[in-house]
Formats: C-alpha cells, structure tokens, sequence
C-alpha cells in the first residue's frame, strides 16, 4: 500500500539517487543527463516498491523483469540499483571508465541484475514479449516490465514488438514510455512526431494508461490497473519532465546527451539538496 | 581417394540422391525437440519453405508466428532465450542475418544468448527468386560476430547433425541451409562434431586441398575425381563450421599439399574463404584460390546455370585447383 509516508519515503530516495546520478555523470565526464533525471521517479517507485525482486539473488528465477530498451538512461537504472543493495554505491564511481561493470550503454554479461544488453534503440519492447510469452508458457507468475523512451517510437523494431505483444494478448507484460518530449535532434513532434500515441497503441491492441510519471501514486495505481486487465498487454505512457529536479536545466533537449561539469555539478547538487527539504515540507503540512 | 572413415554414401559417384538441407534441418529440429523441451521454433512466415512446419506439426504449442518481421524474430528470441528457452528462429537469409543484423549483433551475439538463427535459401542455388533472395553476406556478417557459431552444412544429412549439435550448446548460432537439392553424399554414419572439419578425399602425394563449405563440397569432390583421372592427387576438406575454424586440420592439409583452394556459394570478400586465409596466412602461407561470389550480386537462373556463370561449376574448380599448383 502506497501511504504518504511510504510516497514520502520514495521521494527522499529518489532525491539521493539524483545526487548520485549528477555525481557519477560528473566523475564519468560523459554520458546522459535530461532523461535519467527524468525517470528517477519511476526507477525508485519500481525497485524499491513495485517489482518483486532479491538485490542479493538477481538470477532468482520467480523474479520481476524490467527490460531496459533505451540503455543511453543507464546510469539511473545503475544508480537505483545500488541504493537498492545490488552493489556498493562506491562503484558508481566507475561509470564508463574502463573495466568497469558500468558500461556506457548496459552489458547483461557484466553486471548481474541488468536483465538485457541495450543501447540501438527500438529492440527491447520485443525482448521483453519474449520473455513474457515464455513466462505464459511455463505458467510464471512474475511480470515483464519494459521501459522505452519516446523518440524510440519511431523505430519500426519497436512497432513489430508492439503487434506481437497486443495480437499474442501479453497481459503479463507491461510497458513504459518516458515521455519527455526530447530527443538528439531537438523535440520529438519536430524531428519526427510520434503523437497521436495513445491511439496507436490502442490501435494495436494495448491497454494504455496516461499518467504524470512523476506522481508515485499514479504511475503505481497504472501498475496495478494493469495487472487487473486480462485480455491485453498494459502500456503506460508516463509523462515525465527531462532534467526533472535541476530547474535550469529542465526541458532542455541539449541536456539530452552531456554530462555536468565540475562547476554546474556543485550548482545541481546545491539545488538537489535544498529539494530534499522542500519534499520533507510538503509532507508534514 | 575417398577417405573410407568417413563412411559416405556408397552411391557418391553414381545415382546419387538429392534433398535440400532445410530437409535436414527440418527433421533435426523435430529430433532434438523430441530431446528437450526448452527448444521452441520462431519464423517469419516462411513456415513451409523453412521446413519448420515440421516441428510446428509435432509441437504446434512450442511454435511462435511472428508474421513477415525479421526484427522482431531475432529480438523476440532474444527475450525467449534469455528467459531459458532455446528458440530456433528461422527465416531466409537474406532476411535473417540480413535485415535484422543489428538487432542479433546487439540482443543475441553481446546479448551472448542462446539463440539458434536459421538462415535457409542461402548462396546462388535458390535459383529463380534471383538476386534480392540469394544471401551471399551471411556467412561474413556472422563470422564477425563474438560468440557467434557458424555452420554451413554440405547435404541434408549433414544438417541434421548439425541442427542437433546447435541445439545442445548455450552458444547463439547460425546454421546456413539451402533451398535446392544437394547430393546426399554423407550418411548417419559419418562423423559431425562442431568445429571439427571432415577430410573426406585424399589421394596420395596431394598437390592442391580443395577447402569447400555447403553445396560446393560436392563441387569439389568432383573436381576432385576428374584431377585423379589426369594425375592430380588432392584433398577435399568439407569445412562445415567456419567459426570456431579447425585450424588444425586447415593447417595441415596446406602443409599437405602446398596449395589451397576455397569453394563456397558466398562473396569471396569475407565468407569461408576469407577465414581459411586468415588461419593460412598467419601459420602456414601457401598459394591460394577463390572459388565464390567475386563482387557481383547473383540473378535469376538454374543453379547449375549460375555455377557456370559465376564459375563455380566443377570444371572451374577443375581450372582453379591447376592454376593453384603452378603458383607454388
């Protein structure tokens, strides 16, 4: 049960996952800053209350899978992953330097816990119906979760998944879009508009639920309204602000792809902290 | 000289029998299925052309449709082989490892995976289907891949084999077949280990290795026979698993005779030939010949017509195993 003091609990802990997040993109002197921000609501709500998983076990068999298809937000999903216990925070440190289990773009093989290897967009949603098909077959309980971004819309890989997926009635697998509107180039509906969203999904069979991704509420009670719908696979169109956190920098499609310097990193974390008081605030009025 | 451990086909120089290897591969995948349960079929509405409906027939609750969408078929078998299952996902060649390449470098190959990619329709012996059909890349673009298994087998029984060997090893792998008939010159009896190439002729004193993959093997047997008759003695190597590559046995056979020539129903820039030249040049260099693809896409044809046309037919390999010796 998602009460305020547990909704209270996750926005403190996904503050500390941003600062970890700006500090490790600091350190690594590369890599993607707008939409790890803008997804560390979600990352949060799901490991630390939705999915059903062992940090200590990740290759428990009967666990959640959450499938990463845009694999340029990585370091959210490393930074998460080791506020949730899977290894020490330290590591962080190691993004993209070499020898690292921190890749710039995830690498299955080399980290335990990172359920795919993903970077070339438009190719996890279908990974994703593969092992929700494969779950069904063998009658699995646990539950597929795929993450997208919203410019991957326009890869054609992520249309065939799609088909599969709502033709196949894949109820036990659930998608996310971040949907923050940027890409490299600029704005999506600039660069090549993906709306009207909603009714193509619909149009291939999906279930789709339309939520602020930054409400812990919503985005858990679309998780749940998707577990209760039988007949269709779920997606879950999360509307979510790229750079969300650091004001300066939200919206900014230029933040798409670059790292803070050491300057803008003492700025951010500055800002990430005086948040923390803030979400503390708003709690207890 | 035959090589008589190799127990071929008593017929191998008369009536002999034909059948394509997606026959091969069609009855193996039904075999090794029978053997274990986690091996699933995927294709992308080539159902009956790939011979999969075999297994469909057997297991129609372990056989996924994916319609004509060869991004999803390897991307969905990533997903069900990284889930525990072992997905055959099959396919033409041009298609698969052609059009969804990225999606196998990425989600199958670094992914290191379990998926077992059937590429069938491969080389110029489609015939009519022309040119857009005819896979002449694969074997390149799978050979360069880390992890990546790769077996192009000589006739039908040969892919049998080899689809059992596949199925048992945690390795993605890509299996090339053919659509047309091949001489069915091995038997149950002779032997198929991944990665270990078969000697199956040798005369004595060979002066040139004719190192041969898929339908060209038989080529080369042939080839090889009209040299004896002239006093010619070679080896004919069926070099089925071009990666891992038996360097040993490449190796000894250039030692063997000095000369060298590759046949394969591929482009000569980067197919089987490519490997067997990268293994020679860095151990044991000797003079070497191209018999395959030179550059040119194929077109529609007879395969014995286009083997003529592109010289891959027996008396070029006749002419490229002569030339071979005189450039020792």
């Amino acid at each position: 049960m998602l009460t305020d003091d547990v909704i209270k609990e996750l926005e403190l802990k996904a503050n500390d996952i941003r600062i970890s997040l700006i500090d490790m993109l600091e350190d690594a002197g590369s890599g993607h800053t707008a939409g790890p921000l803008g997804m560390a609501d979600i990352f949060t709500l799901f490991y630390f209350h939705i999915l059903n998983h062992d940090p200590k076990d990740p290759s428990w068999s009967e666990r959640d899978r959450l499938i990463l298809s845009n694999g340029h937000i990585t370091p959210i999903r490393y930074a998460t992953m080791a506020h949730a216990g899977y290894f020490p925070l330290e590591e962080l440190k190691t993004l993209r330097k070499f020898g690292s289990r921190l890749q710039g773009h995830p690498e299955r093989e080399r980290l335990p816990g990172l359920e795919n290897t993903s970077g070339p967009l438009g190719s996890g949603l279908s990974q994703a119906a593969g092992m929700a098909y494969a779950a069904r077959m063998d009658s699995k309980k646990f539950r597929t979760y795929c993450f997208m971004s919203d410019g991957e819309q326009q890869a054609g890989n992520v249309w065939e998944g799609a088909m599969f997926a709502g033709n196949n009635k894949l109820s036990n697998l659930t998608a996310v879009i971040d949907r923050n509107n940027i890409q490299i180039d600029g704005m999506t509906e600039n660069v090549m508009p993906v709306e009207p969203l909603a009714d193509k999904w619909r149009a291939f069979n999906w279930h789709v639920i339309e939520v602020d991704g930054h409400n812990m509420r919503a985005v858990d009670d679309a998780v749940n309204e998707a577990k209760a719908i039988f007949e269709k696979p779920t997606l879950i169109i999360a509307h979510t602000i790229p750079g969300k956190g650091i004001k300066e920098i939200e919206f900014d499609y230029t933040w798409h792809g670059k790292p803070p310097t050491k300057e803008e990193e003492v700025k951010f974390l500055k800002e990430l902290r005086t948040l923390k008081g803030k979400i503390e605030a708003s709690h207890n009025d | 000289m035959i090589k008589q451990d190799q127990k071929l086909s008593p017929d191998i120089f008369g009536d002999i029998k034909k059948a394509p290897t997606r026959d091969g591969f069609g009855h193996g995948l039904v075999e090794a299925a029978k053997a274990d349960e986690r091996i699933v079929a995927v294709c992308a509405d080539l159902v009956e052309s790939t011979r999969v409906e075999w297994f469909k027939k057997e297991f129609p609750t372990r056989f996924i449709e994916m319609g004509v969408a060869e991004q999803n078929l390897a991307t969905v078998g990533s997903g069900l082989a990284n889930y525990g299952k072992i997905p055959f996902i099959t396919s033409y060649a041009t298609f698969s490892p052609g059009r969804n390449n990225e999606q196998i470098r990425t989600t199958i190959a670094l992914n290191n995976v379990p998926v077992k990619i059937i590429g069938s329709h491969a080389g110029l012996s489609v015939g009519p289907d022309g040119a857009t059909h005819q896979a002449l890349e694969d074997i390149g673009l799978m050979r360069m891949l880390p992890h990546m298994t790769v077996i192009v087998p000589a006739d039908a029984e040969e892919a049998r084999k080899a689809t059992l060997a596949i199925a048992k090893t945690a390795d993605p792998s890509y299996l090339r077949l053919g659509r047309s008939g091949t001489p069915s010159f091995t038997t149950a009896e002779t032997p198929f280990e991944i990665g270990k190439a078969n000697v199956i002729w040798e005369s004595e004193n060979p002066q040139v290795a004719f190192i041969a993959c898929g339908y060209m093997v038989y080529n080369a047997l042939l080839a090889a026979k009209k040299l004896q008759d002239v006093g010619i003695g070679s080896i004919v190597v069926d070099n089925h698993t071009i990666k891992p590559m038996d360097e040993k046995t490449i190796v000894s056979v250039a030692q063997k005779c000095g000369a060298v020539v590759t046949c394969e129903e591929h482009q000569v820039a980067g197919g089987m030939g490519s490997a067997v030249a990268e293994v020679l040049a860095r151990t044991n260099p000797v003079p070497m010949e191209f018999i395959g693809v030179h550059d040119q896409f194929g077109q529609s044809g007879e395969p014995e017509e286009l083997f003529a046309h592109y010289k891959m037919d027996v008396k070029s390999i006749v002419e490229a195993g002569k030339k071979v010796i005189t450039r020792k």
